[in-house]
């Protein structure tokens, strides 16, 4: 059943992104719109969309400051310790 | 006082693991099932309160201290154990089991220890009793990794012994464990503060975590990840609450896990070090110190038990079905292991903080606390590390075993399929309180040590989380190729022992094994050569001179006797008669002398 279910989408795949990218901009709207932001503790929190940015940009600096940082001679062949 | 009616259930775990090899046959999986199902209930039914105290030389110890922070986490642990146990009921391997009750007894033993005495004693107990379920991987590079972890919590031991010793000297004698008192910190609060975090894994002191996790039997890791670290956080809650020190390594802890899971190939040693960053969050708590943090760090403590178990349950039947953990050699296996599949997504959207998972309820708690007492960027980089937590854990784990590129060899697909009923049903116990936690959070809040004023479901809380959750997976999808799987290892901080262990060896071979030849040579001439020499001297001495000398005085006593047999004729009368004219002629010249 999960795998009819996985297939169904996978075969769909077009239209899934489309209704992801819907689903985001959807998201943004409602949190600009109707979100109370009354508990909400810095000023920056208040700019629509806020943390759309922050999740976006944190996840874009951690795959690239990441890799970055692995690739100074971090990650290394997996028999380094066996020599 | 003293109430021997209490039982401990370290006590009843520990005679049931020395009963099970008793139980051979139909017996062994219902006994491996009821002894911690009774240490659940011992817990379930525990009067708060103080008990098993007993004498021992000039101190009393005590065993049993109840109260709310003690009863969740050993709730809690109780629960893991009945799950841990489920999950392994197929390992014939006695001992394994038997390691595992020890591993969890020494957990609770720490959890209800009220003196340092009776903390140390357990907090041994866990280290020795779990290195064993790395050992019983029996790989060739087991041993090594086992005792790298033994020789690490043995050094963290030592800081905790000399620790608790100069503060018992210092306060004049007390050894009972609560409140350090953060606010005037000594030496003796560092090292024990010392022995604490390397449990907790705290960089620098982190390295031994996924080098023993990642190399743990399949249902051994089940059990490492979750006790030794929750056991610290329930010491660090215990005794430095509200130590500042704690939430800038909190936070250091929750970035550092985030940047090397991005490195990590292997699936186990990614949820490894992704116990490092979900542990930072419940240290930065314990730093904060406030009673909504340490409420959140405790419930999170609890929700993370449950989902890092059921990620380390789900990887594990990768692990048990393929014999495979690197995702440069899985990939596409929904077909293959879709329920798998299902009960690992459970674990990472919990893990992740979706609404409705456990994950959801407990860490925004902490990071409320840290709003609130207004240590913004604390709160800013908690946040960034759980965009991190689901790029990893809710995204990178599922994708790259079960979608992605099919890395698997012809042998490992054909091998691939869902686990056999025992770990399935474990999975599911452990999806369905993942779920019920996150959705129903009375059941949780009302066990916290502290009455709870936290909401989690305000639309502010619900629309920040999607948002942040939901971008993460546009950038995850947008740069997946940047995270594609590459076969390496990443150095670590164990680097440092491990390049140290080998110095030391080359040490040993190279300039101290010189050193050695080189005072065996100089002796050889400068010590034995002579010492030759004088032996030779004396024993020419000995033979010519001494010899000589005592050869000669036998000769002469011998001719002496010669003559003197000569003399003797051997007749009475001319004896007497030799002898009366010497004494008469002695006589006369006496006399006439004087």
């Amino acid at each position: 059943m999960i795998v009819k279910l996985i297939d169904f989408f996978r075969d769909r795949l077009r239209l899934v992104i489309r209704l992801c990218y819907g689903g985001l901009a959807l998201l943004v709207a409602w949190d600009a719109l109707f979100v109370d932001k009354h508990h909400a503790h810095t000023a920056v929190e208040h700019y629509p969309g806020f943390w759309s940015l922050f999740g976006f940009v944190a996840c874009v600096l951690i795959i690239f400051v990441s890799k970055w940082y692995g690739h100074l001679g971090i990650m290394t062949r997996e028999d380094y310790y066996d020599k | 006082m003293i109430n021997n009616l209490w039982l401990h259930p370290s006590l009843i775990l520990i005679l049931g693991a020395m009963a099970l090899p008793f139980f051979r046959g139909v017996l062994r999986k219902p006994f491996l099932l009821a002894i911690p199902t009774l240490a659940f209930a011992a817990v379930l039914f525990m009067p708060r309160g103080t008990f098993g105290v007993f004498q021992f030389l000039d101190w009393y110890v005590t065993f049993g201290r109840v109260d709310n922070l003690s009863l969740v986490f050993a709730y809690i642990m109780t629960l893991m154990c009945i799950i841990g146990t489920l999950y392994g009921l197929h390992v014939e391997n006695e001992f394994e089991h038997m390691a595992a009750w020890f591993y969890v007894a020494g957990s609770l033993g720490v959890i209800f220890a009220a003196d340092y005495l009776v903390l140390f004693l357990f907090w041994e107990v866990m280290a020795f009793s779990s290195v064993f379920l790395v050992w019983f991987r029996k790989r060739e590079q087991s041993l090594a990794t086992g005792y790298r972890y033994l020789l690490v919590h043995t050094a963290g031991g030592l800081a905790l012994l000399a620790g608790f010793v100069l503060r018992y000297q210092a306060t004049g004698g007390d050894l009972s464990f609560g409140p350090v008192g953060v606010d005037t910190p000594t030496l003796s609060t560092y090292l024990i503060l010392i022995g604490f975090i390397l449990n907790a894994a705290v960089p620098p002191f982190h390295a031994w975590l996924p080098d023993a996790y990642g190399e743990a039997t399949v249902s051994g890791a089940v059990f490492m990840c979750a006790f030794t670290t929750k056991t610290a956080v329930y010491a660090l809650a215990r005794g430095f609450a509200g130590m500042d020190i704690l939430v800038p390594l909190g936070v250091c802890m929750a970035l550092y896990g985030v940047v090397y899971a991005v490195l990590e190939n292997d699936s186990r040693r990614l949820l490894a070090y992704h116990i490092i960053s979900q542990v930072g969050y419940m240290v930065a708590g314990v730093g904060i110190g406030t009673e909504m943090a340490i409420n959140g760090a405790c419930a999170h403590a609890f929700a993370h038990i449950l989902y890092k178990g059921l990620l380390f349950m789900g990887t594990g039947s990768v692990l048990y079905m393929t014999g495979k953990s690197k995702f440069s050699e899985l990939g596409g296996l929904y077909q293959k292991m879709p329920l798998a599949f299902l009960y690992t997504l459970i674990g990472g959207l919990s893990i992740s903080a979706f609404p409705l998972f456990s994950g959801f309820v407990s860490k925004s708690m902490i990071v409320a606390a840290g709003f609130s007492e207004h240590i913004y960027w604390a709160a800013f980089l908690l946040m960034l590390a759980s965009a991190g937590t689901f790029l990893h854990t809710g995204l990178k784990v599922p994708y790259f075993i079960w979608f992605g590129k099919n890395n698997c060899s012809a042998e490992t697909w054909e091998k691939a399929a869902d686990p056999p009923w025992n770990m399935q049903a474990a999975m599911i116990i452990a999806s369905v309180l993942c779920i019920f936690i996150g959705s129903y959070t009375p059941y949780l809040y009302n066990m916290l040590p502290y009455p709870v004023h936290y909401e989690p479901y305000t639309g502010y809380h619900l629309s920040e989380t999607l948002q942040i959750l939901l971008f993460t997976a546009l950038g995850f999808f947008l740069f997946t190729k940047k995270l594609a799987p590459e076969a390496t290892i990443s150095i670590d901080l164990d680097w440092f022992y491990r390049m140290g262990g080998r110095g030391f060896l080359w040490l040993a071979r190279k300039p101290i094994q010189w050193a050695d030849n080189a005072v065996s040579e100089a002796y050889r001439y400068l010590g034995l050569f002579p010492l030759m020499t004088t032996a030779r001297f004396w024993s020419w001495f000995d033979w010519h001179a001494i010899d000589g000398v005592v050869d000669g005085v036998a000769k002469v006593v011998r001719g002496a006797g010669g003559q003197v047999r000569k003399v003797q004729s051997g007749q009475l009368q001319y004896n007497i008669f030799y002898a009366v004219s010497i004494v008469a002629l002695l006589v006369t010249l006496y006399v006439f002398s004087s």
